[in-house]
């Protein structure tokens, strides 16, 4: 059974972008543990030779006609944002210091 | 209060708003003094609805009486029918929040194509119900807004992740309901609540404006209290949606035909595999009993049971919380805080990847954090290939079952979960558990096909189960036939639906 560490937990929660508490990374790094334990049994199954589906129905080259339709006007657009400014999303800044 | 009106299927309400022995007005009415009266809250009631949308209910069914006033024939066949709509499909006139705290009071710009369907039909929309969160859940007690309560014993779940809409039918809160269905979201709640719950094809009903949990595996789909209804509802919100490019463009399914059809009792001539892997061992007794009896009452019906063999079930739900995770982590990626949603930010010195994490910290419950890490280690260099590209490998070992099983039948039939209804507060801290609920309803959803739940009983304590009807890809109409014949036989012989068996919900003075 796969175990996962904290820092394990913590490189994932970094990754995903999900500031967990320090008690959250103890909890999860058990639940991990069981689940990824259990979802192992997949490597079970011979597959060698077989292929991946990533489309339950597949379809291809799915086209629609080249014309114009409406979207969203700028303030529909803006209307959910947590902050705006001149028409625009006003955000954090970006770089860090280091940067 | 009309309590009277509220125990009408969608098929008798069309009929009287359509006659106008009734007014679509009365209707709405009394399903919304219903949810007034028995839907409390987060501490109290069914809580099956997150929002009731009381007077644009009303102004809507005041359009359908007037059109009928002035002669004007009905928009649709459910035209003036109450519905409870899933907060998961965007809504412009009402908060959308998937049951997430990070789109608490969001109100989007845009109506899901589903909507624009029901509003196109003219179906009342009563409200949007209560989910686990982004339908990441068997019991809608991952909800950020507090769990739905199970109308057949209120300390119990009713499933998930669409127990709103499920619970809101068993509570005779509306006679329609949309759900989506990633893993079981439609039909387990449907087996726990004594409903019917339909997973139409992957691709049958559009997933514009659907707030993506895994995208390859979520499916919109009817809910109802009878096959009929369901089907009904199934002809208003499929078919092909140039918006969604995994739309199937081919005509729907004659559901509604085949239900009636069904109903005249007789299957012979059809065939109905037994999945040999999905029963026995894990499954409660009544709910094996109650499986038992429907394949006699199958069998009565004239069809042909044989026994069916689909090894690579037993991989579904290793290969299902796999492929889920990892598309989750990609697709919940958007909530990042910047666009739409909350933002939790405690200074202008933070950057913006600072605030991101705190805001998905605050925003996400556990289940949603468990899965998104979840997927990012599997999508992780390293992993990818032994986990999620094995994953997709046994996908398509599930999918040749499927195919090999429907050469011998023409129609699958299982339990469509392993229990009844659980109690709050069993599994919520023990995720593993509460994935077995998804046993019987998996494979469908990684296959694309087609599924259904409809009540097979009563199974221990009183409890309903569920019978699951299976269908190739766009072979809804043979499962709708089928499902509705057994509801008729086990009607007649348990002395009417099971739902009518429901005790009366606690009302609020």
């Amino acid at each position: 059974m796969p175990v996962i560490s904290r820092d394990e937990v913590a490189h994932l929660a970094r990754l995903a972008r999900l500031a967990v508490t320090e008690a959250e990374l103890d909890v999860f790094a058990g639940q991990l543990g069981v689940i990824l334990g259990a979802v192992a049994r997949i490597s079970e199954v011979a597959a060698d030779d077989i292929p991946p589906t990533s489309h339950a129905v597949p379809r291809s080259n799915v086209f629609r006609r080249d014309e114009l339709r409406p979207g969203l006007e700028q303030q529909q657009a803006l209307a959910g944002a947590p902050a705006a400014e001149e028409g625009r999303f006003r955000v954090p800044r970006i770089l860090g210091e280091e940067s | 209060m009309n309590t009277e009106l509220t125990r009408l299927t969608a098929a008798e309400l069309a009929a009287k708003i359509h006659s106008r022995e009734v007014s679509a007005v009365e209707v709405a009415r009394a399903h919304l003094d219903r949810i007034a009266a028995v839907d409390g809250g987060a501490d109290q009631g069914v809580h099956a609805f997150l929002h009731v949308a009381a007077d644009a209910a009303l102004a809507s069914a005041t359009l359908v009486d007037e059109a009928l006033g002035v002669g004007s024939a009905p928009a649709s066949p459910l035209a003036g029918v109450p519905l409870a709509l899933k907060d998961v499909f965007t809504t412009l006139d009402m908060p959308t929040t998937a049951g997430s705290r990070i789109l608490e009071g969001w109100r989007p710009p845009y109506d899901a194509t589903v909507t624009r369907r029901l509003r196109a039909a003219a179906i009342t929309i009563l409200g949007k119900t209560n989910m686990d969160e982004f339908a990441m859940g068997s019991s809608t007690e991952y909800s950020a807004y507090g769990p739905t309560r199970n109308p057949w014993d209120t300390s119990r779940v009713p499933g998930g992740s669409g127990g709103g809409s499920a619970s809101a039918l068993a509570a005779f809160e509306a006679p329609l309901a949309v759900g989506t269905d990633t893993g079981g979201s439609i039909r387990q709640p449907a087996a726990f609540t004594g409903t019917v719950g339909v997973k139409p094809t992957y691709g049958g009903v559009s997933r514009y404006g659907l707030i993506a949990c895994a995208s390859s595996l979520d499916q919109a789909g009817p809910c109802a209290r009878t096959v009929l209804d369901a089907a009904l509802l199934h002809e208003v919100i499929a078919g092909h949606d140039p918006l969604d490019s995994t739309s199937i463009d081919r005509p729907v399914p004659a559901v509604v035909d085949a239900a009636r059809v069904g109903a005249a009792g007789d299957l012979s001539g059809i065939r109905i595999g037994i999945v040999r892997q999905l029963g026995g061992e894990g499954y409660q007794p009544g709910v094996q009993s109650c499986f038992d009896a429907a394949l006699r009452m199958l069998e009565k019906l004239g069809a042909e049971l044989i026994e069916v063999n689909c090894p690579h079930f037993e991989y579904g739900l290793a290969a299902y919380y796999l492929i889920l995770p990892s598309e989750v982590s990609s697709n919940l990626a958007r909530f990042d805080a910047m666009r739409y949603g909350l933002r939790v930010q405690s200074g202008f010195e933070e950057s913006a990847e600072q605030v991101m994490a705190a805001t998905r910290e605050a925003g996400f419950g556990p289940e949603v954090k468990r899965r998104i890490m979840l997927g990012t280690y599997a999508l992780s260099s390293g992993y990818y290939e032994a986990y999620y590209g094995q994953a997709q490998k046994v996908r398509t070992l599930i999918s040749r079952d499927f195919a090999a099983a429907f050469e011998q039948a023409d129609v699958l039939v299982s339990p469509t979960a392993p229990t009844t209804a659980f109690p709050i507060g069993d599994k919520v801290d023990d995720p593993l558990a509460m994935y077995l609920n998804d046993l019987a309803t998996i494979p469908a959803n990684l296959a694309g096909t087609a599924a259904m739940s409809v009540p097979s009983g009563l199974a221990e304590e009183g409890l309903p189960a569920g019978l699951q009807v299976m269908a190739p890809v766009m072979g809804e109409a043979v499962m709708y036939r089928v499902a509705a014949a057994f509801e008729a036989a086990r009607d007649a012989d348990q002395g009417g639906p099971v739902i009518h068996r429901v005790p009366e919900s606690e009302v609020r003075a």
